[in-house]
């Protein structure tokens, strides 16, 4: 129930929006530095930029203080999250609780801290910040034990540098240009990824704009998946060929030796 | 140098890989076991996802054995009679740990069981070959060699009925015993992308009681056979296996094995066996450590 009424509240003030845009208030012209981003050989993470301008309608004054928060968010998936206790000496997974809509990578970057920008209830509208998440929790679960299992979640993800809170660095110059940037580690999951930049001026959402980014692999790396997700017979001939000859060759070199 | 494994989705260092792979391949030339049950441990404590650790380090395993077997067949020291044996104990172990390995995943078991198997098989074995080869150690530094003992079965295996004759292996024993001990390291290769070589080679030296010519050569044998149906198995259910993550292995692991091989020449048996039993007995220990110590991470995440 809970959910459908955030839902709701979430149409609701989107349609707000739109309304107040068409009246008289500041538009965000986002932009991101790669809209693909091709994970090659070498890949060891990539840095993000997203930047971008507010411009306010003629006749009106520049805001005195805008806020910028940009949240990058990765592909969402349903997961199971297993907690380990200790039963009869031996820590093994004894509880675990599902999450319907669990992103693959999230980090929110703003121009100050979530809470002094604005309020709890409009920020678990946006989903701003890893405290604001809606994971879509499955099943019965009573609050308390949630929290416990989502911040289990947002702790192992954090240190994988995969959900991150970015407080303070978004640089807004001139209340007009913004820009961030958004580390993705090496592990970072393929899929498809949304960046939402929102304006925020007096604890309000003015005006939000998504861009779209994918991060896919390319050649080799891209040609393997494919073929251990669709041939996974030819896959495992390969890898046993692979073995079996460097095995081989190894043996041979060094009896010649 | 950095590399991007396909399968595990996360980047390596390549250099730390093949030196792994060196290692391991180092300590299966010389004790002619295949080193999985080291590689696998060390990669998921490198951060590779313990499911893509087995699966890449059993088709490794399948490298690191062959020249091995090459070189055993040459002097003749492969019992193709036993090791047929224990390669069709082998498959049925494969397709058994198959489904063991996908019903223990998605009651999120799966850690903890390869966790206890390791402990218990470990330290039992270890154990074993730990007092054997010190009483031969001692025996050797005192200078007079220990009294020939009268090598046997265990009687469990000597009441089995139908029984073959193993003319390499001096024994005339059921194949049963032989295809049981296939069977069990068939599933411990599913699960734990381990060889087997480290249960096979003490089992079939003290509970068949096969004559030690001919142990290393047909152990690696089976070990050969049996992690090609497990990679098999592993690329046609849980798609795990790490092509890239393999080859950096096996580039270190075989020419690791080879040299390996030539300390083996150079050193007293009974050494080897305590050297071994003691790295066995070492992981054990680390391991049942392990599950009683709180784990880096209470919560793990699995998708659905």
């Amino acid at each position: 129930m809970k959910q459908i009424y955030q839902l709701l509240l979430r149409v609701a003030s989107l349609c707000g929006i739109f309304v107040l845009v068409t009246a008289n208030t500041p538009v965000l012209v986002p932009e991101v530095s790669q809209d693909r981003i091709s994970i090659r050989g070498d890949f060891n993470g990539a840095q993000l930029l997203l930047f971008g301008a507010i411009t306010y309608p003629p006749g009106t004054r520049n805001a005195d203080q805008a806020d910028i928060v940009v949240v990058l968010k990765g592909p969402v998936e349903s997961i199971v999250v297993r907690e380990k206790q200790q039963i009869a000496g031996i820590w093994i997974n004894a509880a675990s609780s599902e999450f319907r809509s669990a992103p693959g990578y999230y980090a929110v970057a703003s121009s100050k801290p979530i809470n002094e920008i604005v309020d709890d209830k409009t920020a678990d509208i946006y989903e701003l910040g890893l405290d604001h998440l809606q994971l879509s929790p499955a099943g019965a679960i009573d609050s308390r034990e949630l929290d416990r299992f989502v911040g289990g979640l947002v702790d192992l993800n954090s240190r994988g540098e995969l959900f991150k809170n970015l407080p303070n660095s978004v640089k807004i110059t001139n209340n007009v240009l913004y820009q961030a940037r958004i580390n993705l580690p090496a592990s970072v999951p393929v899929g498809d990824y949304t960046a939402e930049t929102f304006l925020i001026l007096d604890g309000r959402v003015a005006a939000a704009e998504v861009k779209e980014v994918t991060i896919e692999k390319i050649g080799m790396g891209r040609f393997i998946t494919n073929l251990s997700q669709q041939y996974g017979f030819l896959y495992g001939l390969i890898a046993v060929f692979i073995s079996v000859v460097l095995g081989w060759s190894a043996g041979y070199l060094f009896r010649k030796m | 140098m950095d590399i991007y494994l396909p399968i595990a989705n996360l980047s390596v260092n390549a250099f730390v890989i093949v030196l792994l792979g060196g290692l391991v391949g180092i300590l299966s030339g010389m004790f002619g076991v295949g080193g999985g049950f080291l590689t696998t441990p060390l990669l998921i404590f490198y951060g590779i996802p313990p499911t893509v650790a087995a699966a890449s380090a059993s088709t490794q395993v399948t490298g690191a054995s062959i020249s091995g077997v090459a070189a055993h067949m040459r002097r003749k020291g492969v019992d193709f009679r036993m090791g047929g044996i224990l390669v069709a104990g082998g498959m049925f172990g494969t397709l058994i740990g198959t489904g063991l390995f996908q019903i223990l995943q998605r009651w999120g078991q799966i850690d903890t069981v390869i966790n206890v198997l390791y402990v218990l098989m470990l330290s039992s074995i270890g154990g074993l070959m730990f007092k054997e080869s010190l009483q031969s150690v001692r025996a050797l530094r005192a200078g007079k060699p220990l009294p020939a003992q009268k090598r046997r079965h265990h009687p469990l295996v000597a009441n089995l009925p139908f029984r073959w004759r193993f003319y390499r292996s001096g024994l005339y024993i059921s194949p049963i015993a032989p295809f049981l001990l296939g069977l069990l390291t068939g599933i411990l290769t599913m699960l734990l992308g381990v060889g087997g070589g480290f249960i096979m080679v003490p089992a079939m030296l003290y509970l068949l009681g096969m004559g030690a010519q001919v142990v290393v050569g047909t152990s690696l044998f089976q070990i050969l056979f049996v992690t090609i149906a497990s990679t098999m198995m592993h690329s046609m259910t849980t798609r795990a296996v790490d092509i890239v993550l393999a080859s950096l292995l096996l580039l270190g692991s075989v020419t690791g094995a080879q040299l390996g091989a030539k300390f083996a020449q150079r050193m007293r048996p009974e050494y080897l066996r305590l050297a071994l039993a003691s790295m066995v007995l070492l992981v054990a220990i680390r391991m049942a450590l392990g599950l009683g110590f709180q784990p880096d991470e209470i919560y793990t995440v699995q998708p659905l």
